[in-house]
């Protein structure tokens, strides 16, 4: 397969997001500030990369019996080492993610790929096949958190670009927006953006 | 082939091993710059509470105005039982041989036990004069132990400011303690009477301007009747003679130096 492929098809034509929905939990909880999107997409497009080429280079000696806790033992594993990494560089936020870094593990897009691709495939096609899902993934939890962060507290990475009433300007926040539920609206709104755009991905 | 069970657990025996070493070796060679951001983190804390903290200011510059020490609770003295760099109360509390059992008369706050030894902050003025302490404070809440600071003024009653930094209350309720707004309320309260007993009272419905009580009440916190209860019942304790009381004293009477 080529390259250009297995990084750029997840993004629109085969989102994990948007027609697989895959990963919807963290992309609803760390899309209130677009600095906590940034480094949870780095994460977990580093973890799905590692974890396929990791599952992809001994994928010939996994026994079929116990593949799926072969593949959960390097996806927890690949997660702390990110968490460590994390607490060791970038501790404030860090601390501000808390638990969402662990459940990196839960996110179905890693498992997905180790088990869907990476079984099968070589392994630096898994490893690209896995950024390129981390992509994805990514594009939508940017648009989410730009959505979120500037309707919810008039910033982007938390600099002001509206003035908000209570620092005497005009822009009255949206509370709905800082609330997890506003990303299922928003990430409903975009799957319906693309299905217009692309209809071969509405479901029968 | 690759299905007998002696090669499935030869795989999964390697694997374990394999990703074990990686995970163990990763925290140990980042271990001393994380050490490093959790000890800025609790200067932070300290600087906070003691209101010496901004954004962007040099937490490590301003550290070095404050004293680190370590007091016996009992004597209110310093102590040179344990070393003041690693000492840790949150861990002593654990160990039989660091920790007190609270008298259950003593014990307002149910906290049940206590380290033998507290090490808290002193902020130091350019002559070495004391001008402020900072007590580190344990209460229990609703779901969870809170972790805080209490910085008084020299004359030991005056409240410069008032922080909890780890608390698991319920967002929105108990979490609250955390508000800056409320948080803000605790400075200049005056937490002893004249005879040295602590008065300390969170009032529900907030505190009434001009009521001859004020200066030693705070608002409670709405909804959350029992996080109130556990920061007004430590406070009490904290400051009682079980807790920090005789040190205090001791920096009254120019005893502690």
């Amino acid at each position: 397969m080529k390259v250009k492929e297995l990084l750029f098809k997840p993004i629109l034509k085969n989102n994990p997001i948007a027609l697989q929905i895959l990963g919807i939990c963290s992309a609803l909880a760390v899309t209130v500030q677009l600095k906590n999107v940034l480094v949870m997409c780095a994460a977990v497009t580093l973890v799905t990369a590692f974890s396929s080429a990791f599952v992809s280079v001994i994928r010939n000696h996994i026994p079929n019996s116990i593949r799926i806790i072969v593949q959960m033992t390097i996806i927890a594993s690949m997660v702390i080492v990110a968490d460590q990494f994390m607490k060791a560089y970038i501790y404030e936020q860090e601390k501000q993610m808390a638990v969402y870094v662990g459940l990196i593990i839960t996110n179905c897009i890693v498992m997905g790929r180790t088990e869907g691709f990476a079984m099968k495939n070589g392994v630096i096609a898994s490893f690209l096949d896995g950024i390129g899902n981390g992509l994805g993934y990514s594009c939508i939890l940017f648009v989410v958190g730009f959505f979120r962060e500037l309707i919810g507290s008039g910033k982007l990475f938390g600099m002001p670009i509206l003035t908000l009433t209570r620092d005497g300007g005009w822009y009255l926040p949206n509370g709905l927006f800082l609330l997890p539920p506003s990303a299922f609206f928003l990430i409903g709104c975009i799957i319906w953006v693309i299905r217009t755009y692309d209809p071969s991905q509405i479901e029968e | 082939m690759s299905e007998s069970p002696i090669k499935t657990i030869v795989v999964a025996f390697l694997l374990c091993v394999v990703c074990s070493v990686m995970v163990s070796s990763t925290a140990v060679f980042l271990k001393p710059a994380q050490d490093k951001n959790k000890e800025l983190d609790m200067k932070k804390n300290i600087l906070s509470a003691a209101g010496l903290y901004e954004e962007g200011v040099d937490i490590e510059e301003k550290f070095n105005q404050i004293e680190t020490v370590v007091i016996d609770f009992d004597t209110g003295l310093r102590t040179e039982a344990v070393d003041p760099e690693s000492y840790d109360m949150v861990k002593a509390e654990k160990k039989p041989d660091l920790n007190e059992k609270i008298p259950s008369s003593e014990d307002v706050a149910k906290l049940s036990k206590r380290p033998k030894y507290a090490k808290l902050y002193l902020l130091k003025g350019p002559s070495g004069e004391i001008q402020e302490i900072i007590l580190p404070i344990k209460s229990i809440g609703l779901w969870s132990k809170m972790y805080g600071f209490l910085a008084l003024e020299n004359d030991t009653k005056t409240v410069k400011g008032f922080a909890y930094y780890a608390q698991g209350e319920t967002p929105g309720l108990g979490a609250e303690v955390q508000n800056p707004k409320w948080k803000k309320q605790w400075i200049g309260k005056e937490l002893y009477n004249s005879n040295w007993e602590p008065v300390f009272n969170m009032v529900k419905g907030g505190v009434q301007e001009g009521n001859p009580e004020a200066d030693h009440q705070v608002d409670a916190l709405s909804g959350a009747t029992i996080t109130t209860h556990g920061v007004e019942s430590s406070i009490h304790y904290w400051l009682g003679q079980n807790g920090y009381g005789p040190f205090l004293s001791k920096i009254r009477s120019g005893e502690f130096q």
